[in-house]
């Protein structure tokens, strides 16, 4: 009978559960252990919602305006200057 | 236009089709540089430095990666450097004290009430989230903003960082739960608070 995962061990494999990089053997021993342990169950909850959150604050920060026009001035200039030379 | 024929026309020499990879890119770069470096008027010059770079780059350009992940190397090693040179060499870059296991076990855990889409509403919420990245060694936020926060994968993050796919996913983690800990006052029931948390 193989040794059965602990708490430690889940918790260093989560990212990787949720990124769905897991053998689906260790997948499968991370659902059994989850099934009785509700602090893993928990703290795998939270972790995924950290990740959503993040992933939803990625809505993009337009580039405000005066920094996109100094961009394309700045560029303009360099470029035009290396061209130049 | 199709980004291939607009790189393949700037490295031509058309100026006018680098503008519009600028146009089409600079709000995911400006985005990434804000978050790295936690600073508007640090991530406006590293945005001039990272497109002039690419400008000068463009004939190495192969155009076996895309056009943007390209960028994403450019702006980050540029926004990398200037942390190095800003920041004293007492604070790590490779070091990320987290809770043992143990420690985690004595606090106990509990879920959060939370609805992400609902909470990013709230600007504290927003401002909580950009707080808990900078703290945060430069090299692992650079991780999570690529891979959580930009959405790359985890080979392509690693080919920007110049690292192996097993350092990203280690930093990664330890970044995660980092940021869990940090989230955890705010949305936890009972952790912390001696309120409904759990124990293993």
């Amino acid at each position: 009978m193989t040794r059965k995962l602990t708490c430690k061990e889940i918790l260093e494999q989560l990212s990787a559960y949720i990124d769905e990089e897991l053998d689906p053997s260790l997948c499968a021993e991370i659902e059994a252990h989850m099934e009785g342990c509700n602090p893993c169950v928990a703290f795998l909850n939270t972790l995924k919602k950290t990740v959503v959150l993040y992933k939803y604050s990625a809505q993009r920060d337009e580039v405000p305006r005066e920094v996109h026009i100094d961009l394309h001035r700045f560029l303009r200039e360099k470029c035009a200057r290396d061209e130049g030379e | 236009m199709d980004e291939t024929w607009l790189v393949e026309r700037a490295r031509a020499g058309d100026f006018e089709a680098f503008e519009a990879l600028v146009t089409r890119t600079e709000g995911r770069i400006y985005s990434l540089l804000l978050r790295m470096t936690g600073n508007p008027e640090d991530a406006r010059e590293l945005l001039q430095e990272t497109y002039l770079s690419a400008y000068k780059k463009l004939g190495s350009f192969r155009g076996n990666a895309a056009f943007s992940t390209w960028l994403y190397r450019i702006a980050t090693n540029h926004a990398l450097m200037r942390l190095r040179r800003k920041q004293p060499e007492t604070v790590s870059w490779e070091e990320l004290p987290l809770p043992s296991h143990e420690e985690i076990r004595q606090r106990g855990v509990s879920d959060w009430a939370v609805d992400p889409k609902e909470a990013l509403l709230r600007r504290e919420i927003r401002e909580l989230l950009v707080r808990a990245i900078q703290e945060l060694p430069p090299l692992y936020r650079a991780v999570v903003l690529l891979r959580d926060v930009e959405g790359l994968s985890t080979a392509d993050t690693a080919k920007i960082l110049g690292t192996t796919e097993g350092a990203v996913k280690t930093r990664l983690h330890r970044a995660r739960i980092h940021l869990r800990e940090k989230l955890s006052p705010y949305f936890a029931d009972g952790e912390e608070h001696g309120g409904r948390a759990v124990t293993p």
